[in-house]
């Protein structure tokens, strides 16, 4: 069937040689296929969708109500902002080059980028589909971060921090990995975004919730959730948007983005089953912020998995997942005694970081082309590790660095009065009503 | 003139007005309310951070009624909103020196 469609389009470009006699431009036609291009247009929108209003309902539903605006309103303004400096900047420097620590700026503006042109890192779809299915994952990072320093963090320094720490942390991540950085030559598996996304979000969120400090009244006031069924409906929309997230990231129609989407959805099942027997089991009820939330650690964890491992990995991935994000949510915050709002780092960052691991025990040659411990590749969980440790040393190093410096020109957390009062209606003069 | 106050469950409201409508009370003020008697609060866990929430929902209704009205409407009340479980509610009542109907100017008991 590929080869009978491929066949014809071969001859349906020999055609338009003859009439336009622009064999050049004919050349590179052949290259974009357009099964793979229009699934990666529709993979960019899913995970576009995940960032709003996915993570935005998410952690909106979280937050107590006269903080719920404000909550959004950070997702919604880092989707628009980074997505100008990714295209301004964050992408020529992320995926042009091959030097091991940061690309180069010459695309900036994306110049360069035209009609014909097309990535090294995915061959047959045009570039600018390539610049801006990788936006969406900037974005989505910076926006997760949003998670740990909900209800206390100045709107206006959560703005600069997003602009500065997508250029100063996310954006030399996602080179050393997918960019033909240090840790993608090292040979580090992670599909699509273990360390980059999701273990660099969590780990920027723990410094930031330790450097900003806990809620007023954390540990003795009620900072019950508002509506938990909007945090539902956002999940939903992030399972759904995950399979563009995972799938995608085979930046092909084939059938490893297949694969690696039934594993992302076997591990977000598992995930949330897990989260709900054990929450079952050692509180007496299965409360529906434990299904959402094993859910998300499901598909957190797989994430960097997905596409290295066979289906059914997925769900010993995702039974793995809750387990340990249960774990460092339930039982790590607390003993440790940081105030990580909506658990960026107990979900995202833990469970980043297992699953980052776990491609190395589990990657299968069949499906990715690398084989891992249990086929006898040992070596490659030392390549894991390697990954791990870089990518938390660089995001905790700089984002410690970022906010200290931001926080000699503008105060990072609002005053008492307005946080007693609500980030909504300080920070953004509105409010629910 | 009387007032009675009834902090009753939520979920006997409707009871409550249909038999307050069957002896011929047309009308009453409903608010929703929270507090707490004997019925203690209860405890909510959001990942493993427990919260007590120590007030609880109910619905306070006030009604008007001529003064010789008001021990028929308390024992309607009581009826209609009692399952025998701790956090039934409360009745009170209280005298009421003056009433008046703002469309039409009546007053006390006419207004009523």
């Amino acid at each position: 069937m590929r080869v009978a469609l491929l066949n014809r389009a071969l001859v349906g470009t020999g055609a338009f040689t003859v009439l336009t006699v622009a064999p050049a431009m004919a050349q590179t036609a052949t290259k974009i296929d357009p099964a793979d291009t229009a699934w990666m247009i529709a993979a960019t929108a899913l995970v576009l969708m995940m960032s709003i209003p996915g993570l935005a309902l998410f952690y909106a539903g979280m937050v107590r109500k006269k903080n719920v605006l404000a909550t959004m309103a950070q997702t919604f303004a880092v989707t628009a902002l980074c997505s100008i400096l990714w295209a301004a900047v964050g992408y020529t420097l992320a995926f042009t080059g091959d030097g091991p620590v940061i690309g180069t700026l010459q695309s900036p503006f994306l110049r360069g980028i035209t009609m014909t042109a097309i990535s090294p890192f995915a061959k047959t779809i045009p570039e600018a589909l390539f610049m801006i299915y990788q936006m969406t994952f900037a974005v989505i990072t910076v926006a997760l971060v949003a998670g740990s320093v909900a209800d206390r963090m100045r709107f206006s320094a959560f703005m600069w921090f997003a602009a500065l720490w997508l250029i100063i942390v996310y954006v030399p991540i996602a080179h050393w990995v997918w960019g033909g950085g240090f840790l993608g030559t090292a040979g580090l598996l992670d599909f699509a975004g273990g360390t980059v996304v999701h273990l660099n979000a969590g780990v920027a969120g723990l410094v930031a919730a330790f450097m900003i400090g806990a809620r007023r009244g954390y540990g003795s006031d009620n900072f019950a959730p508002y509506d938990l069924s909007l945090a539902v409906i956002g999940t939903g929309m992030l399972w759904v948007g995950w399979f563009g997230f995972n799938g995608g990231s085979a930046l092909a129609a084939d059938s490893r983005a297949v694969f690696a989407i039934v594993a992302t959805h076997l591990a977000a099942s598992t995930g949330a089953l897990t989260w709900m027997a054990l929450e079952w089991w050692t509180r007496g009820k299965p409360s529906v912020l434990g299904m959402i939330s094993g859910a998300i650690a499901g598909l957190g964890t797989i994430t960097p998995a997905s596409g290295f491992v066979l289906p059914w990995h997925g769900i010993v991935i995702g039974l793995i997942a809750g387990l340990v994000c249960f774990w460092s949510c339930t039982w790590l915050k607390h003993a440790c005694g940081y105030d990580d709002s909506l658990d960026v780092f107990g979900v995202h960052g833990i469970g980043g970081a297992t699953g980052t691991f776990l491609v190395g025990v589990f990657a299968a040659r069949a499906i990715g082309g690398t084989a891992g411990l249990l086929e006898g590749n040992g070596k490659q969980v030392l390549i894991q590790l390697y990954g791990i440790a870089a990518t938390t040393v660089w995001s905790g190093t700089a984002t410690f660095v970022l906010l200290k410096a931001i926080s000699a020109f503008v105060p990072l957390r609002v005053d008492k009065q307005s946080e007693i009062e609500g980030l909504d209606v300080t920070q953004h003069g509105e409010a629910l009503q | 003139m009387k007032l009675v106050i009834a902090i009753i469950k939520p979920f006997k409201l409707e009871e409550v007005r249909d038999a307050l409508l069957a002896i011929g009370v047309h009308g009453m003020t409903i608010t929703e309310v929270k507090g707490y008697g004997r019925q203690k609060g209860h405890k909510e866990i959001y990942r493993g951070a427990e919260y007590a929430v120590n007030y609880l929902p109910k619905i306070r209704i006030e009604v008007v009624v001529a003064a010789d009205e008001a021990d028929k409407v308390v024992e309607t009340i009581s009826a209609a909103a009692k399952t025998g479980q701790i956090g039934d509610g409360k009745i009170f009542v209280a005298p009421i020196d003056q009433a008046l109907r703002i469309r039409t100017g009546e007053i006390d008991v006419d207004a009523l």
